[in-house]
Formats: structure tokens, C-alpha cells, sequence
């Protein structure tokens, strides 16, 4: 019991100073954020803000990764577009909260375990895709704008790039806003801005359920949505949690932070928010500036709503190209750079997956199915690789005795390859199939063996077969190749 | 120069900075080198993506570490591995190591940037010649 308490001390108050400050910064940088994933999602700004708010306070009672943020996200914003185009908040709303259950599900039966079929060239695919995504979601800010609008951007860009070189001090990103917003509103510049978007809060979220019918029709609308949301949310969420475990040199729970992320949505969807999960980039940012406990997350959600209606006026100034360029920074930070100077380097079949994935992101717009193909042609690759079969022959001259030793794995991929190695027309008086260097793996594999002993049958030339271990004995036991060979 | 700070990050400096501090523990007898690697915030994220874990990212770093040490013990000198996690930046791991420990000289490779990556970048070498207080070999 002492220990729990001792836990609970050392992740909450064990870095007060770091965590508040780290806290504050995050907010920051999370407001601009929060506002332009809302417009990618179609919705008010103020439903990505409540869900930044909700989500990182929630997270830091309930998540099992501390100095890990978690608000509303790009990868998240992507999903939902259709959704909210065809059907509304509402529905976003609900799917949102199934979202949340979906998690929680995942985080009680111990799924994160099944992270380990997604392969790592998936994973990069899958933040280059979402880059990518984030980049052009930008572009529309640009149509039939003035020279006034990319001047805006370009230098948001330099004061974000240029001005950490020279002071630490400050956040780039906010000096850029201000500066940006600053010459916007003196200049009388007339650019879109934040307020033409959309509403903000003025009041802190309230408890409400989503205005929709409850029926299996809605259901049905919603559940592809919550199902791609769940997987997106909590894949991109476990990989920032082994970020800032590698960050911070310590560990932990991938379980609790599932079902976390799903108590935080769920509570999300309630409140008015859109669904969200962990952000790589304000994790970077909060353990950077000294974030390491739990008390990062809850400064930073805190704050976010305190800023939101206190300044809120000011917000709606910030001009749309301000937040264009940030979201540019935030693309060129998502994406994995050394994936592209590497590509020569990694296998080429990793190399294809991790293109498949984006071109299929990019193309599809959605990050579920990128990472679906990029899965399921990772499979077909290993298969193909595993499918590899040799078989060796040794002939016995003085008593014709024909020994096939089969070298590789026996499945559904590699029994043709396998057939095809064998001369059944051979001038034999007996076939012996060595299966000492070889496992059978399925029904296909038994099979396979079962044909061979017919077809030399035919020729009343008799298989015998040696080296069976012990998984394959029992596989042909169970399937019946073997009560068959006990049958001569 | 019998305690000797070698600070490596896998680069093709960094093997000329280890050949450098060979050199130099040769002179005395008994030198003894410590290996420092400083895993930059920055860098977690891609070693994440590529490996994986945190612990295939630690097993990754240790393997290219261990050819540093490959080498300095072929040369029976005695060699030990530090890797700290740099959250923010490298130079200041590199600096405050260097000053707590009683070193006689800290080994560093120049990641040879030129003038505009250097702006934008930041030179870690030059943020360390200032800031340590035991003699520094730079080596380009």
C-alpha cells in the first residue's frame, strides 16, 4: 500500500517546477494545434479545444504513461472529415465516445500486445502519411489568396525556424503568432482568420448526450468511424508512449494507457470534444522543456482552457496563414526524414511497405486502411520469404533407395514449391522424405505429404518418413495423414 | 592524460575522434577511455520508428558502442560506455559529464556542418570547447 502511495507521490509531485513549466509551454503550442485539427475535422474550433482540454486532463489522471500529452490530433482529425460532412457533430460526437469504449475494451483484454504484428516500416509509413496529410490539408488555406497571405506564412515559418537559434527562452511558435497576429491587425490586412472559421468557447464544457436517435442505424454509421479512430488513436498513443519511455529511460503501461485513452475519449465525447489520442510532437516539446510527470498533462489542459477564455478575443484574430505555418512546422516535424535517406539501406520489401502505406494514406485519405495494407502486404511478404523450400536428394544406387530431404517451412505458401521438387516418374524402389529439417505447419502441409505417398502409390512405390518433430507428428495426428501411413 | 573522455555519436567523426584518444591514452601508461553517447530528444523518435522499443533502441546503441570498445581494447587499453539521454540538446549532457567527472581530456569529433547548417543546427562542439573546463581535442 505504501508503495502505491510512494508511486502515486513520485508520479504526480516528483517535478513540480519542470512539469508547470513544461505545462504551460504545451498549452501553447496545443492551442494553435487544437484550432486547425478542428478545421480539418469540419467543425468549430471549439470542438477540438474541449477535447484538448478534456482529454490531456483526463489522461493525466487515468493514463499509464506519464509526461506523455494526449489532446486532440491530425491523425485523429483525418478520420472524422467524412463523418462530420455527411452526418454532423452529433454523430461525431457518438462516435466518439464508442471510440472510447473500443479503447477501453482493447486496454481490459490486453491488446497491446497485438502492436507487435503492426511492423516497424508500417509505422513510419504511417507518420510520413499522416505528415503528408497534415501538409495538404493546409493548401486549401492557399486557394485565391494574396501575396499578403504568403508572406503571413513564410514568416511565421522563419521566426519559427530562425528564432531558436537565437533565444530558447520563449516558444518560437507563439512569438511567430503573436508577431503575425500583431501586423495582421495593425496592418488592417484583411486575411481570414481564426474567428471566420468558426466559434470559440466561452464557457468551459458542459455534460451533455449526443443529439442523435439510438438505433442500430446509427450504429452503423458510426462503428467504422470509432473502429478506425480506436486503432489510429491507440497505435499512434502506444508509439509515443515507447517515445517517451526511450526519452526519459523509464517504462511503462501500455494497457493502462489504452484503456486511459478510452476513459479520456469517452469523457471527450460527453463533453462536446472530438476524439484524440497521445501527440508525438507535444510529447517531444513537454519532456524537452522538463515535463516528466503526470502534472504536465493537467497544467497543460488547464491552461489551454484558461488562455481559451481569458484571451479568447485575441484568438480569433490569429490569422489563418499563421496557423497554416505552424501546421507546416508541425508536418515537417511529424515526418521521418531518415526513413528517406535510409531508404537504400532497409530491405527493399521494407522499403515497398512503408511506400504502400503512405501512397495508400494519401490516396484513401484514411489511416486505417494505410495501415490494414501495409499490414496485410507485410504478411504476404514474410510468407513469400518463409516459402522458400529446398529439397535435397540423395539416391541409394544398390538398393534404389530414393531420400528427399526437405529443407525450409511446410505451409499452405511453400507445398507446390515442395511438390514440384520431387521426380515422381524417378526409377525407385522406395522413397524415404526426410522431414528433420522441416516443420508442417497447417492442413496444406499435411496435405501436401499425402500426396506425395498417393501419387508414388500409384506406382505401388512405397513412402516411408523420418525425422517427424514433435508440434508436425501431432499436426498429422490430429488431421489424419498419419493413421493413413499407419494403414499399410 | 590518463583519464579520457570520449564522446562518440556513430558518425565517421566520431571514429576518427576514437583513433585520436587511442593516440593520446597510448602516451601514459595505465589511460583508461570512457565511452559517451548522448541520445539527443530528438533522435528517440527515430530510433523508436526503426527499432522498434526502448529496448531495441538501447540494444541498438549498445552494438554500436561495443565497436568503439572492440577497438580500444585491441589496444589493452581499459574502455567503459556511458549513454545518457540528452532531452534537450546534446552539448549539455556532454558538458555537465565531463565537468563532474575528473577528467584529463575530453575527445570529440566535429560533426563538420557547414556555415548554414551550423546557424540553423547549433554546434555542439563549439558549445562544448566553451563550457568544459578540461582540455577538449577537437578532432575534424
Amino acid at each position: 500500500m505504501l508503495s502505491t502511495i510512494e508511486k502515486w507521490k513520485q508520479e504526480w509531485f516528483s517535478n513540480v517546477k519542470g512539469d508547470v513549466l513544461a505545462g504551460l509551454v504545451v498549452a501553447l503550442a496545443l492551442i494553435p494545434e487544437a484550432i486547425a485539427f478542428s478545421i480539418i475535422a469540419g467543425v468549430d474550433p471549439m470542438v477540438g479545444l474541449y477535447a484538448s482540454f478534456c482529454i490531456a486532463v483526463i489522461i493525466s489522471f487515468v493514463g499509464g504513461r506519464p509526461g506523455m500529452i494526449s489532446a486532440a490530433t491530425g491523425a485523429m482529425a483525418l478520420l472524422m472529415i467524412t463523418l462530420v460532412a455527411d452526418h454532423g457533430l452529433e454523430y461525431l460526437l457518438a462516435a466518439t465516445i464508442l471510440t472510447g469504449i473500443l479503447q477501453i475494451l482493447f486496454g481490459v483484454f490486453k491488446l497491446a500486445a497485438l502492436m507487435k504484428f503492426v511492423p516497424r516500416s508500417v509505422m513510419i509509413g504511417f507518420v510520413n502519411a499522416l505528415a503528408i496529410l497534415i501538409f495538404t490539408s493546409q493548401l486549401q488555406h492557399f486557394v485565391n489568396e494574396t501575396w499578403v497571405m504568403y508572406a503571413m506564412v513564410a514568416l511565421t515559418l522563419a521566426i519559427i525556424y530562425i528564432l531558436p537559434k537565437f533565444t530558447k527562452a520563449v516558444p518560437s511558435t507563439l512569438v511567430a503568432i503573436v508577431v503575425v497576429t500583431a501586423i495582421a491587425i495593425i496592418m488592417n490586412a484583411g486575411v481570414r482568420t481564426v474567428g471566420d472559421m468558426g466559434a470559440l468557447p466561452d464557457t468551459l464544457p458542459i455534460f451533455a448526450l449526443p443529439n442523435i436517435p439510438l438505433n442500430m442505424e446509427t450504429l452503423m454509421i458510426i462503428f467504422p468511424y470509432s473502429l478506425a479512430l480506436a486503432m489510429v488513436g491507440i497505435l499512434e498513443s502506444l508509439l509515443t508512449a515507447s517515445i517517451v519511455d526511450d526519452m526519459t529511460d523509464t517504462d511503462s503501461d501500455k494497457n493502462k494507457e489504452s484503456r486511459g485513452q478510452g476513459i479520456a475519449n469517452v469523457a471527450t465525447g460527453f463533453f462536446g470534444g472530438m476524439a484524440g489520442c497521445a501527440m508525438i510532437g507535444q510529447s517531444v516539446i513537454n519532456v524537452k522543456s522538463g515535463g516528466t510527470g503526470r502534472l504536465s498533462a493537467l497544467v497543460a489542459g488547464t491552461f489551454l482552457m484558461f488562455l481559451i477564455l481569458v484571451v479568447g478575443d485575441w484568438v480569433v484574430q490569429i490569422p489563418m496563414a499563421a496557423l497554416a505555418g505552424v501546421m507546416i512546422m508541425v508536418s515537417i516535424g511529424t515526418f521521418d526524414w531518415s526513413s528517406l535517406t535510409n531508404i537504400h539501406k532497409v530491405p527493399r520489401t521494407d522499403a515497398l511497405v512503408m511506400v504502400t502505406v503512405v501512397g495508400t494514406v494519401v490516396y484513401t485519405h484514411d489511416l486505417a486502411i494505410g495501415v490494414f495494407a501495409g499490414v496485410i502486404m507485410s504478411a504476404i511478404f514474410f510468407a513469400w520469404k518463409l516459402s522458400k523450400i529446398k529439397v535435397e536428394e540423395h539416391f541409394n544406387v544398390r538398393t534404389r533407395e530414393m531420400t528427399y530431404e526437405v529443407h525450409g517451412q511446410l505451409f499452405f505458401a511453400s507445398v507446390q514449391d515442395f511438390t514440384d521438387q520431387l521426380d515422381f516418374n524417378a526409377d525407385v524402389s522406395h522413397v524415404i522424405l526426410d522431414l528433420s529439417n522441416t516443420q508442417l505447419w497447417d492442413d496444406s502441409a499435411v496435405g501436401a505429404i499425402d500426396k506425395v505417398k498417393h501419387k508414388y502409390g500409384l506406382r505401388n512405390i512405397e513412402v516411408s518418413i523420418t525425422g517427424l518433430n514433435k508440434e508436425s507428428y501431432k499436426l498429422m495426428e490430429k488431421i489424419g495423414g498419419l493413421n493413413k501411413a499407419s494403414g499399410h | 592524460m590518463k583519464r579520457i573522455l570520449l564522446a562518440v555519436d556513430g558518425s565517421e567523426h566520431s571514429n576518427r575522434a576514437a583513433e585520436k584518444a587511442i593516440g593520446l591514452a597510448r602516451i601514459t601508461e595505465d589511460s583508461e577511455i570512457e565511452l559517451l553517447y548522448v541520445v539527443d530528444g530528438s533522435r528517440s523518435k527515430t530510433d523508436i520508428l526503426h527499432y522498434g522499443d526502448s529496448d531495441a533502441a538501447s540494444a541498438k546503441r549498445r552494438r554500436m558502442l561495443a565497436a568503439f570498445e572492440e577497438m580500444i581494447t585491441a589496444e589493452n587499453i581499459s574502455v567503459t560506455s556511458t549513454v545518457l539521454q540528452g532531452k534537450n540538446g546534446v552539448a549539455e549532457p556532454i558538458i555537465s559529464h565531463a565537468n563532474d567527472g575528473a577528467y584529463d581530456v575530453l575527445v570529440i569529433g566535429s560533426r563538420g556542418l557547414n556555415t548554414m547548417q551550423t546557424m540553423v543546427l547549433g554546434s555542439v562542439s563549439h558549445k562544448v570547447m566553451k563550457y568544459v573546463k578540461a582540455p577538449v581535442m577537437m578532432v575534424k
